[in-house]
């Protein structure tokens, strides 16, 4: 006999966890499945970066929904969670970048984003080891937290509010309202929620997912060294390309006083090792912006893959190929950031609600073959509620 | 012929301490009974290898954070503060 759910979110990363947790708030008889522990994927290898970023409409919509959603819960969240309203320092490192400063101040601002142009002069001041530059753009929403501290909170959460969690156990088959389990068991549920991150592609064959390993270095404890979490208006070019591998200046205070160093990305590295060659890189370009960094010590590098999908936007909502499953992935750099939102949308999504933002731009079906998902045709409607349980 | 030097005067989280030369700022540290460092929950620590691999007997020398005191001798006019916390407040 095979036990049944509403749902089974498989993967327990902070996509995972925080869906759980808004499925069993909205009264479903929700299971989440890891095969390893909690957060331990991809949410521990990140930076914990809540950020409002603005490579396209779509994805300002759900980074600044889901920013707001973070700031709402952070008095909830325990001291562990490490949640820092440190703010977001975009730094400009001359005047055809201050340029860019401005439009994306009023880009924010359309999208109801806070933020403020700094000088040179303020910079210096906000960020004393800072090389000299033309300004920045400060987003004072933005945040910082230990995300496999939140994703563990998350799921306490979840079970608290009824749910069961089956970790370690490994999925090996998902779809037709069945989840298959390693250990030979079988669960029912009538939607079950992919939300394997970079390896959901292995649950669910067609998903346009790859991998998209970064490296990140860790210091010992300099309070103070760095106030914001800092990152190049460059970025998003660099997160952009994706034809080469790139870095890009990318620094984080902890609240331990410990700095996090970042950002690399390369495809078709799948495996766990340092390409040193692009760590050092990615430290030169670091000292660029902050020349005395090479002064402190890094006690640690380590490698994550995020989920990246070619239009750089995740999955959130219904898989056309089979009714009963949905997805949440495909965050790439941002599942920190908008797992809340994500979890909002899903939820809404299974149960036939109308939603706070457009959900259609994050509908997998913009990557199905079916006929009559594509060209953007899915909508909630087309998902019947699923029923909820009152056992 | 060379002044012998017969101690050394150094100064531990402000105090004037006064040690042989050829002690290490570890047991200088240890004769000031302070501890070491403090640890990113809040705990006291000390040395515990004695030889550079442990990283528990790291203080602040002139300035420079993180340094192993097991593996520095004592100078004349040093300045030794330890157990300062790397933790920031929760903003």
């Amino acid at each position: 006999m095979s036990a049944a759910y509403d749902v089974v979110v498989a993967g327990a990363g902070i996509v995972g966890a925080a869906c759980a947790r808004t499925l069993a708030e909205r009264g479903l008889k929700t299971a989440l499945i890891d095969a390893g522990v909690v957060g331990g994927g991809a949410t521990a290898a990140g930076m914990g970066h809540i950020v409002a970023m603005d490579d396209s409409p779509a994805q300002l919509a759900l980074t600044s929904y889901s920013q707001r959603l973070w700031r709402e819960l952070a008095p909830k969240l325990p001291d562990d969670v490490e949640f820092d309203a440190c703010g977001t320092l975009w730094i400009a490192s001359d005047d055809e970048e201050m340029a860019e400063v401005r439009r994306k101040r009023g880009v924010y601002a359309s999208a109801g984003v806070a933020s403020e142009i700094l000088s040179a002069e303020m910079l210096a001041v906000e960020e004393p080891h800072l090389r000299p530059m033309a300004g920045a753009l400060l987003v004072p929403g933005d945040a910082v937290l230990y995300p496999p501290c939140a994703a563990a909170w998350l799921t306490r959460e979840a079970v608290r509010m009824g749910a069961k969690v089956l970790a370690p156990k490994r999925v090996t088959a998902l779809g037709r309202e069945r989840v298959k389990l390693e250990d030979g068991s079988e669960l029912h549920a009538g939607r079950i929620v992919n939300a394997c991150g970079a390896d959901a592609a292995q649950l669910t064959p067609e998903l346009p997912i790859r991998k998209r390993r970064g490296h990140l270095v860790i210091t010992d404890r300099y309070p103070g060294f760095v106030r914001h979490q800092l990152v190049e208006l460059g970025y998003l070019k660099s997160a952009h390309s994706v034809a080469t591998d790139s870095v890009a200046f990318n620094v984080q205070p902890r609240r331990t006083g410990q700095l996090l160093i970042g950002s690399s990305r390369e495809f078709g590295a799948e495996d766990a090792t340092i390409n040193h060659a692009l760590l050092s890189a990615m430290v030169a370009r670091t000292q660029a912006y902050l020349p005395e960094i090479g002064d402190l010590h890094a006690i640690r590098v380590w490698t994550g893959f995020r989920a990246a999908t070619p239009d750089k936007l995740p999955l959130i909502g219904p898989w056309p190929e089979d009714e009963s499953v949905f997805l949440a992935t495909g965050h790439e750099g941002l599942g920190i950031t908008t797992s809340l939102a994500t979890a909002q949308l899903l939820a809404s999504t299974i149960l036939g609600e109308a939603t706070e933002i457009d959900a259609t731009p994050y509908f997998p079906a913009r990557y199905a073959q079916t006929e009559g998902y594509t060209n953007g045709k899915a909508s909630t409607a087309d998902v019947p509620a699923a029923e909820k349980s009152h056992a | 012929m060379p002044e012998t030097v017969r101690s050394i005067v150094l100064t531990i989280n402000g105090a004037v301490a006064t040690v042989a030369p050829g002690t290490t700022v570890a047991a200088a540290v240890a004769m000031a009974a302070a501890a070491t460092r403090t640890s990113a929950s809040g705990e006291p620590r000390g040395p515990l290898c004695g030889m550079g691999i442990c990283f528990e007997c790291r203080v602040t020398i002139d300035g420079v954070p993180h340094q192993r005191s097991c593996q520095i001798l004592c100078a004349p006019g040093q300045r030794v503060t330890t157990a300062e916390s790397g933790a920031r407040g929760r903003r």
